[in-house]
């Protein structure tokens, strides 16, 4: 089955060379980080944190994601996913990989990776976190390729598949929670430290993660002769609207008790990612983007019209994917840091080497995803039959 | 097996190629000379342990110091062969007397293509010994 | 053909899935003795603390640059000049409003507003980043409550950089050896790759001398003990006078005290409280 990644047209091949020239120059520039150290990055004494682990808190959303099409299909027998399930654990799969990746670039002593394996520490919440998150990664793909070569074979999958599938909703719902748990238990950076800080990971992952499978499955239907069924697509936008909204309203939240009580050590960070502090602005003008896309994503998304219109509803979806990327890729982590726990204002950029490695591993993500879903089409004979050239 | 006889031929090929530098050494009874180790000069003649010993387990040993000092905080270690008491330190006891890195502990490192990464933190003391 | 080789390769993968398991379930069982997390504070074992007397130090002190190069010298702690990204410091001076900005501090008296205040390690009773860290590369020591540092086991994730409220721990963002001017044989520099931070001098103390510090210190400025032994300087001086701990509200106790004191005396303030103190008057 796998093999069948590896056959293709012009354009899919043009397209897999371009992304693994992407690699490649990402590659290069982390054997440079590899043997100078993360000095090349932008991150400091102050800033430990920044775009790398920003991507992970991103993508392990993303991946959470999968469970919005697993779980009313499997659980309520919403036939109409039947066709999408695959794409959304394919998804979840490669989003699993850019997570780890993205650790393994952060980290001083990648070669020392395995000591989290080998000196398992329960009391920290990072232990748990590359426990949940191998977990799902095997049951994604176990589950993923049992149902898919079973209906190669035009099997109806084993029986012992469906507790798997039933175990990965919670577990979906458990990746993005600790994950959250890394920030939320922290005395020393009030910023994350908020009981509400895993509800609105799981909602704006609930968001991003189905309006970038509208979008998958949109230019998945663009060149091959897959079409996920106009019920689907409406389902997952629906979906998306409301997830958007609570995850606005839980943003609305944040704001309100920072600024309302007040408390310097909580409005500090609010006033750095929204209007500068000491000179430091470069955050504000994409949080003040980020609102605005989310402005008109839900302008577009919760009138229905505009939501049942596919051009429109595009729109909408680039709109909340971007929105929470710049919210949870950019914002969230760094203003953690700034100001510092001894209130220093510092200032944060990624350097031009770690935006390199950093679009190299969303570009292995998208070959993955790319690879596993030809993998799919050709296995429903959905690919479009073209003549080679 | 299609093309069985061009599969054979490259398999016995490559195998041959793979284990050359083995056949060629003990044909040839040539090839690279076993390290010459230089020991220590200072007059001192009792290492922590015996030689016998050490030459295999040295980095076991030096493991197990890494984690009783820096771990459990014990610093003396008894030694099995002689009884005596020694420092577990890689710098203030092995270097005390192996004090030339590049005569004793590179000698069979580099033959071995080994680089363990002590000498990335732990100082090597200046001068020969 | 092809179904075996599936089968080969599921079964090298669980067999793959089973043996990091397996080692991780032994790992388990042998690390159980090490475990990090906080402890409780105990009345038995040795409490090492440290009191800062603030009042000892004045804006143009040379003491304080002799601390901090005690410090970094004996323990091999690079210079980058004019680099606070790479910066690494064990301890280091900033003003007193800064050191306890959280205080918020309104109209104070002007020699407190720039008074240096040594930085470090607070060496907490209840540390935050012995909790966060995924190998137990640091943890607090049972035996002398010394929050510790095993280089050779940091993963370098700064998780416990970002735990720390105090701001204490450096990252070794590049190889610090070019930073360092003169290296101390005695001691091993650190690779790039690890967290670093004060160890409370473990390895003086195993010899018997005391952290380099306090070495230099010539009038009590930095005091050094357990807090165990009611007899010892440190509990003598922190039951005579008033001090204070960064961000204690927090609930890290930390284990660094800073004397800050009135320079008029409770006699001519309040005669009448100083009867009551010579009488034994209330113990928190």
């Amino acid at each position: 089955m796998l093999e069948k990644a590896l056959t293709g047209n012009r354009t899919y091949w043009t397209w897999i060379f371009f992304l693994l020239a992407v690699i490649g120059a990402g590659g290069i520039c982390w054997l440079w980080q590899f043997n100078t150290g993360l000095t090349i990055t932008g991150l400091g004494r102050d800033v430990v944190w920044g775009f790398y682990i920003a991507q992970f808190t991103f993508l392990v959303g993303v991946a959470a994601s999968a469970v919005m099409v697993v779980l009313p299909y499997y659980l309520h027998n919403y036939k109409a996913f039947g066709k999408m399930t695959i794409l959304g654990e394919f998804l979840a799969i490669a989003a699993v990989i850019m997570c780890m990746s993205f650790i393994f670039v952060d980290m001083g002593r990648p070669d020392r990776i395995f000591n989290v394996f080998l000196h398992p520490t329960p009391h920290s919440m990072m232990f748990w976190d590359t426990v949940a998150l191998s977990g799902y990664l095997v049951l994604n793909l176990v589950i993923s390729f049992t149902t898919l070569s079973c209906e190669r074979r035009g099997e109806p999958p084993p029986k012992w598949i469906k507790p798997v599938i039933i175990l990965s909703i919670p577990w979906a719902v458990s990746i993005h929670t600790v994950t959250a748990f890394l920030y939320s238990g922290l005395a020393a950076r009030p910023f994350w430290m908020t009981a509400i800080l895993a509800p609105r990971f799981l909602a704006s992952a609930f968001a991003a993660g189905p309006a970038l499978l509208i979008l998958l499955a949109l230019i998945v239907r663009k060149f091959t002769n897959f079409d996920p069924g106009k019920q689907a697509i409406q389902k997952l936008a629906e979906i998306v609207t409301y997830a958007m909204i609570i995850n606005v309203f839980f943003v609305l939240m944040e704001v309100f008790t920072a600024l309302y009580s007040d408390i310097p050590e909580h409005v500090h960070h609010f006033e750095f990612l929204f209007t500068g502090i000491e000179g430091n602005t470069t955050m504000a003008p994409w949080m003040w983007l980020s609102v605005l896309l989310a402005i008109v994503s839900l302008v577009i998304l919760v009138n229905p019209a505009t939501r049942r219109t596919e051009t429109t509803l595009i729109v909408g979806c680039i709109a909340v994917f971007g929105s929470l990327w710049i919210d949870k890729g950019l914002g969230m982590v760094i203003a953690g840091f700034v100001p510092s726990p001894l209130g220093k204002v510092v200032h944060y950029a990624p350097t031009f080497p770690e935006l390199t490695i950093s679009l190299a591993i969303y570009a292995t993500g998208i070959l993955i995803v790319t690879a596993l879903y030809k993998i799919a089409l050709e296995v429903r004979g959905q690919m479009k039959v073209e003549s080679l050239d | 097996m299609y093309d069985a006889g061009k599969i054979i031929v490259g398999l016995v090929v490559f195998v041959v190629l793979a284990t050359s530098p083995l056949w060629i050494n003990v044909l040839t009874d040539e090839g690279p000379e076993a390290p010459t180790i230089v020991y220590p000069t200072n007059g001192s003649t009792e290492c922590v342990e015996s030689k016998e010993f050490m030459i295999p387990n040295h980095m076991d040993l030096l493991n197990e110091w890494r984690d009783e000092v820096v771990r459990d905080g014990t610093r003396d270690y008894v030694s099995t062969s002689n009884g005596k008491t020694f420092d577990m330190s890689l710098s203030r006891t092995c270097m005390d007397c192996h004090s030339n890195k590049a005569e004793f502990c590179d000698a069979c490192h580099t033959y071995l293509a080994v680089s363990p990464y002590c000498w990335d933190c732990h100082v090597e003391p200046k001068g020969a010994n | 053909m092809a179904g075996n080789r599936r089968d080969f390769l599921k079964l090298a993968g669980l067999t793959a899935l089973g043996a990091t398991g397996a080692s991780s379930i032994k790992a388990t069982k042998a690390d159980a003795s090490t475990g990090g997390g906080h402890a409780e504070n105990s009345s038995d074992g040795v409490r090492l603390a440290m009191v800062i007397d603030l009042r000892k130090f004045t804006k143009n002190d040379a003491l304080i640059q002799r601390c901090i190069d005690a410090c970094h010298e004996t323990h091999n702690v690079p210079n980058f000049e004019n680099d606070p990204k790479n910066e690494i410091k064990w301890i280091w001076s900033d003003d007193f409003e800064t050191a306890f900005h959280s205080q918020e501090f309104h109209f104070i008296r002007e020699d407190l507003k720039e008074k240096p205040t040594l930085l470090l390690c607070n060496h907490c009773d209840n540390p935050p980043c012995t909790r966060v860290c995924p190998t137990q590369a640091t943890w607090k020591r049972e035996s002398d409550g010394i929050v510790m540092m095993d280089w050779h086991r940091c993963i370098g994730c700064r998780y416990c950089v970002v735990a720390c409220p105090y701001g204490s721990r450096s990252f070794n963002f590049k190889d610090p050896r070019p930073g360092i001017d003169e290296i101390t044989v005695d001691y091993p520099t650190r690779m790039k790759g690890v967290v670093e931070k004060c160890t409370f001098c473990e390895e003086r103390l195993a010899r018997g001398l005391e952290p380099a510090c306090v070495e230099v210190c010539d009038n009590d400025e930095i005091i050094f003990g357990d807090l165990n032994d009611p007899t010892s300087k440190v509990r003598q001086v922190l039951a005579e006078r008033m001090a204070i701990r960064r961000k204690a509200g927090l609930g890290t106790q930390p284990e660094v005290y800073y004397i800050i004191d009135d320079p008029r005396t409770l006699q001519e303030v309040a005669p009448a409280a100083v009867v009551e103190v010579a009488e034994g008057g209330d113990h928190a």
